[in-house]
C-alpha cells in the first residue's frame, strides 16, 4: 500500500495520547495502593491528561486530511455495526471527552470519595472515570488496529499481532512521554514510568519483530492464476489498460526504491526500540529531562517510520492486475 | 433473489477497448457527475474509469496465447467493500444485487478500495468520492429506451458479443446457461467474495475425424446400387460442371 501521511500521523499521535493517559492512570493506581504518592499529584494527572488530549486532537486533525469530504465526516459514525473505522470514529471522541472530564476532575478537585473498599483503598470519582477511560483507551487501540487486521486478503495485516503491536507501541511511546513529563516536574514517579516505558518498549520490540518474521513467511493465497482464472505457471501481463497511471497504480504501491524500503525497517528498529531504551536507561540514572525528551522524540520519529513500513509492506492482491504498463 | 451481472467471454474478446470507451462515454455524461481526466493529451495522463481491458500473455513463445481481460466491479454476492464503509455510502441493492456508492454520502476515505481484492474501485480526483461500475443502473431500467437497449453500455458496444448481461441467479437465464455450458468461473475464489460477474474461459473447438468418415459409408446409394458410384479416379459430375 502507499502510506498516507495523514494516517501515519493519526495512528501514531493518538497512540501517544492513549499511552500517556494509561501511564497517568497507572501512576494513580500505584498511589491508590500507596506504593508511592507523587507530589502535586492532581496537577500532574490533570495537566498530563490535557497533554494527552493535545496529542489526540492533533491526531484527529491529521485524520481529516485523509478524507475527500471532511465536511461529511459526521456520517462516518453511522455504520458501527459492521465497520471498525466507524467504531474508531465513535470511540476516539468518546475517549477524548472522558480524558477531558478526567483532567477537569483532577485540576478542579471535583473528586468526591465514592466508597471505600478497605482502609487504604479509597475509590474517588477520578479513579472511576479513569477506569472507564482506560477501557476506552484499550478499545480505541482495538478499533484502530482492527481497521487493518480485518482485511483478510492484506495478509501482512490480517493477524492478531497487528492489534498487539498497535497497543504495545502506543503504550510504549505514551509511557516514554510520561517519563519525560515526570522528569520535567521532577516528580519522584519518573522511575515507575521509566521502568514501564522500558518494559513496554522491550515487549513491543519482541512482538513487532515477531510480526516482521511472520511477514517474511507469508504464502500469498492469490496469484496471477487465480486473479484471471487461467491455470498456467507462466502468465505475464503485457498491458494494464491505461498508458499513464491510475488510482490503482498510485494507491497500492509505495513507490520507494527497494534499498530505501529495506533500510527503513532497520531505521525504525533502531529508533523505536534500541535508542529509546538506551536513552531512558541513562535518563533514569541521571534524572535528566533532556534525555527523557530525547528518548521520546527519537521513539516518535521511529514510530513514523514504523507506521510507514507497516503500510508499505502490505501487498494488496489488486497489484497482480497492475504489474506492467 | 435477482443478481444482475456480466458474463465475459474471454474466448471471443479481441481487446478492442470498445467497452471501455462506451462505458466512459455513458457514465461521464450521467447525472452523477463526470469521470474526471487529468492531462488527457499530455505526459502522465490519468483519469477515472469503471472498466479496463488488460492483456496477458499465457505460456512461453512459441506456445503462447494472448488473453484480453476486461475488468470492472464484479458485484460480489458477499462484497467485502460494503461492510467496511463507515458512512453507509457503499451498499448492495436488495432488489437486483448491484453494488453502488452514494456519491452524496461518501466521504472519500478510500477504505472500501482497500477492502476490494480486485482493485475495482477508483477515487475520482475531482469529485473526491469513490466510483465504480454501476452496471449502468441508470440505463437498464430506463423505460424511455427501447427494450433491447436497456443493457449496460459496454454490453451494447462489444462488437464480438463477448459481454453478456443478465440475472445469474435465474437458472434459466441466458447468462446462467452460458456459465453452465461453457465453464464460467469467478475471479479469486479464495476470498469468498462470490463475485456475480463470471468469465468464460478460452476454449479450443476440436473435432476428431477418423479416416472412414471421409467417405460416406452410410450412403444409401451404396446399398441400393440404383446408380453406379463413379470410381475414385473417374470423372464425376462435379468435375465437369463446377467451372
Ligand atoms: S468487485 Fe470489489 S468493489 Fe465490486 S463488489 Fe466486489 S469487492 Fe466490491
Ligand atoms: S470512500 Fe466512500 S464509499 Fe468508500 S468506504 Fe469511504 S465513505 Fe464508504
Amino acid at each position: 500500500m502507499n502510506p498516507a501521511f495523514s494516517v501515519i500521523f493519526l495512528t501514531t499521535l493518538i497512540g501517544v495520547g492513549q499511552g500517556l493517559f494509561l501511564a497517568l492512570y497507572t501512576g494513580q493506581l500505584y498511589s491508590v495502593v500507596n506504593v508511592f504518592s507523587p507530589r502535586h499529584s492532581s496537577e500532574f494527572y490533570g495537566y498530563g491528561s490535557l497533554l494527552a488530549l493535545a496529542f489526540l486532537s492533533a491526531g484527529l486533525i491529521a485524520s481529516f486530511f485523509h478524507l475527500g469530504h471532511p465536511e461529511r465526516a459526521w456520517r462516518s459514525a453511522s455504520q458501527w455495526k459492521t465497520s471498525w473505522l466507524s467504531r474508531e470514529v465513535i470511540v476516539l471522541p468518546a475517549f477524548m471527552g472522558t480524558t477531558f472530564v478526567y483532567a477537569m476532575i483532577q485540576l478542579n478537585g471535583w473528586n468526591p470519595i465514592l466508597f471505600t473498599l478497605s482502609d487504604n483503598f479509597i475509590v474517588d470519582l477520578s479513579l472511576l472515570v479513569g477506569a472507564i477511560n482506560m477501557l476506552l483507551a484499550f478499545l480505541l487501540f482495538l478499533c484502530t488496529a482492527m481497521i487493518y487486521a480485518c482485511i483478510k486478503f492484506l495478509q501482512e495485516w490480517a493477524s492478531s499481532l497487528t492489534v498487539i503491536n498497535y497497543t504495545l507501541l502506543g503504550m510504549a511511546s505514551g509511557f516514554t512521554f510520561c517519563t519525560a513529563f515526570a522528569a520535567y516536574l521532577s516528580s519522584d514517579a519518573i522511575f515507575i514510568y521509566g521502568g514501564w516505558a522500558i518494559t513496554l518498549t522491550v515487549f513491543a520490540c519482541i512482538t513487532r519483530v515477531t510480526s516482521l518474521i511472520r511477514n517474511t513467511k507469508i504464502k500469498y493465497k492469490s496469484n496471477l492464476s487465480t486473479a484471471i482464472g487461467i491455470r498456467h505457471s507462466k502468465i505475464k501481463q503485457i498491458a494494464q489498460g491505461s498508458m499513464g497511471g491510475s488510482f490503482n497504480t498510485r494507491e497500492y504501491f509505495h513507490q520507494a526504491k527497494p534499498i530505501i524500503f529495506k533500510s527503513i525497517k532497520w531505521v525504525f528498529l533502531l529508533l523505536v526500540f534500541i535508542l529509546p531504551t538506551a536513552l531512558l536507561l541513562s535518563a533514569l540514572t541521571t534524572n535528566s529531562f533532556a534525555l527523557c525528551m530525547l528518548a521520546f522524540i527519537t521513539q516518535y520519529l521511529g514510530l513514523l517510520a514504523e507506521r510507514w513500513f507497516f503500510f508499505a509492506q502490505a501487498n494488496h492482491p489488486q497489484n497482480l492486475y497492475y504489474q506492467t504498463i | 433473489m435477482t443478481q444482475l451481472a456480466l458474463v465475459i467471454d474471454l474466448n471471443v474478446c479481441v481487446g478492442c477497448h470498445a467497452c471501455v470507451t462506451s462505458c466512459k462515454e455513458w457514465n461521464t455524461s450521467g447525472t452523477a457527475g463526470f469521470m474526471s481526466d487529468y492531462n488527457p493529451y499530455d505526459k502522465d495522463p490519468t483519469g477515472t474509469f469503471f472498466n479496463r481491458v488488460q492483456t496477458f500473455e499465457i505460456g512461453e513463445f512459441p506456445n503462447t496465447q494472448t488473453v484480453h481481460f476486461p475488468k470492472s466491479c464484479l458485484h460480489c454476492e458477499d462484497p467485502p467493500c460494503v461492510p467496511v464503509c463507515p458512512t453507509g455510502a457503499s451498499y448492495k441493492r436488495e432488489e437486483d444485487g448491484i453494488v453502488l456508492v452514494d456519491y452524496d454520502k461518501c466521504i472519500g476515505c478510500k477504505y472500501c478500495s482497500w477492502a476490494c481484492p480486485y482493485g475495482a474501485r477508483e477515487l475520482d480526483e475531482n469529485q473526491k468520492v469513490m466510483k465504480k461500475c454501476t452496471l449502468c443502473v441508470d440505463r437498464i431500467y430506463d423505460e424511455t429506451l427501447p427494450e433491447a437497449e436497456r443493457k449496460p453500455a459496454c454490453v451494447l458496444a462489444c462488437p464480438t458479443s463477448a459481454r453478456l448481461f443478465g440475472d445469474v441467479n435465474d437458472p434459466d437465464s441466458m447468462v446462467s446457461e452460458q456459465i453452465r455450458d461453457n465453464g464460467g468461473y469467478q475471479l479469486m475464489p479464495e476470498w469468498g467474495t462470490k463475485p456475480a460477474n463470471h468469465y468464460l474461459p478460452r476454449r479450443k473447438t476440436n473435432i476428431t475425424i477418423h479416416h472412414d468418415e471421409l467417405t460416406r459409408v452410410d450412403n444409401p446409394l451404396n446399398k441400393e446400387r440404383q446408380l453406379p458410384m463413379p470410381g475414385e479416379d473417374e470423372q464425376t459430375l462435379d468435375d465437369t460442371t463446377s467451372w
